[in-house]
């Protein structure tokens, strides 16, 4: 899938630009972008640190275990693979409140550390797990309470009036996002690899 | 109402983080006698390995992203789904950013600047877009740092089932205010 849009993406950037006059744009663009996801990613490594530390301390205290067991009845829905008190469920909740309480900035190392303790379940390395599909959709749809800073910013007096509606409208964003991965999970298309095959031999397939 | 809601959540909001650096480590420290700064250097140690082991996947799908933007292909794209919009009564002022938002941050806030500028921040276009920036995320980006983090490589269903929140997420912005707002 991600092989196809990516090439995808690049291939139509080009024809696109042959023929609007756009291609020095393009490759200009190539090169900023290059050099601006290692700024973004670099520039992460301070924040990733402390909130990663503050969650080492929230697990060796027991605290991501409690809260990993008042969510069992959601989380055990979401997540069946998982088992319910698995630490992943901890920060998977952790980084689930911090987006909703529109804390981008702790929700990125939470959500990375969540990852990190789903890959240590799943069988097929270099393949997604249901429950990192999950995860990511959800994710990606977030369920926030609280409007980014910018928008407020931006909005001014207006941004209570979108309050509600963006609250409503992130909700049906994380419905759909629940039910087309509970649904696309099933099909062929996206099937697992076969449990017997070496995760190395299905790294020649596709998707 | 509504407006001191929004006000009392977004000076709550300021809390938050200081209260969880303060409050974790106090009650690792209370209950459990936890060695807090030693656990907390463990910890942050996988900052680093962490941020570089997505550089990978963020030049790879940034580098897409950025020069598909620069071509004018989203233009293009635009006016291939204006009748198909029309017929569904979404206004053509917002699918810029619509189909902007999955996959740049930067850009869509750059539109959704323009369109309170050119509109005013009262329009039911910046109404709209705040609605749709506020209810999703950038989609291709949060794949490749979560995904990437791990090394994760084929995403299966990650991307239709994402693609398709994100339009649930637009339409249901523009219906909503539609129908709440005036």
């Amino acid at each position: 899938m991600l092989n196809y849009i990516w090439f995808g993406m690049m291939a139509i950037a080009v024809v696109v630009g042959i023929f609007t006059g756009n291609i020095e744009a393009v490759t200009q663009a190539a090169i900023d972008m290059a050099k601006v996801s290692v700024e973004i990613a670099i520039g992460l490594i301070g924040i990733m640190a402390l909130w990663l530390g503050i969650m080492k301390i929230a697990e060796e205290s027991g605290l991501i275990r409690i809260i990993a067991r008042g969510l069992k009845p959601i989380t055990l829905r979401l997540f069946p693979d998982v088992p319910a008190d698995h630490p992943a469920i901890g920060s998977i909740v952790l980084n689930m409140s911090a987006n909703i309480l529109g804390l981008g900035n702790a929700a990125t190392p939470l959500g990375l550390k969540a990852m990190e303790e789903l890959q240590e379940l799943n069988p097929h390395k270099e393949t997604a797990s249901n429950a990192m599909v999950m995860f990511l959709a959800i994710n990606t749809s977030s369920v926030q309470l609280i409007l980014p800073a910018t928008v407020v910013a931006l909005m001014g007096a207006t941004a209570s009036e979108i309050f509600i509606t963006t609250i409503l409208a992130t909700l049906c964003s994380t419905i759909a996002a629940i039910a087309a991965v509970k649904f696309l999970e099933k099909r062929k298309r996206f099937a697992l690899p076969e449990p017997e095959a070496k995760p190395e031999a299905a790294g020649e397939s596709d998707d | 109402m509504i407006e001191s809601i929004l006000q009392g959540m977004n000076e709550f909001a300021k809390y938050i983080i200081p209260l969880l650096l303060v409050g974790i480590p106090m009650y690792a420290l209370a209950a459990r006698k936890v060695k807090v700064y030693e656990v907390f250097v463990v910890g942050a140690k996988d900052g680093f390995t962490i941020a570089v082991r997505i550089i990978p996947y963020l030049v790879a799908i940034l580098v897409a992203v950025g020069m598909f933007r620069a071509s004018g292909a989203l233009e293009l794209l635009l006016n291939l789904l204006a009748p198909v919009l029309n017929f569904i009564g979404f206004p053509p002022e917002n699918l810029p950013l619509a189909l902007m938002r999955p996959l740049s941050g930067s850009g869509s806030l750059g539109l959704l600047t323009d369109l309170v500028n050119e509109h005013g921040a009262d329009s039911m276009q910046a109404k709209i877009g705040a609605t749709m920036f506020g209810s999703s995320e950038t989609t291709f980006y949060v794949l490749a740092v979560y995904f990437g983090s791990v090394g994760v490589v084929r995403s299966r269903h990650a991307i239709p089932a994402g693609l398709f929140a994100d339009a649930v997420g637009a339409l249901s912005a523009v219906y909503l205010c539609q129908l709440l707002l005036r």
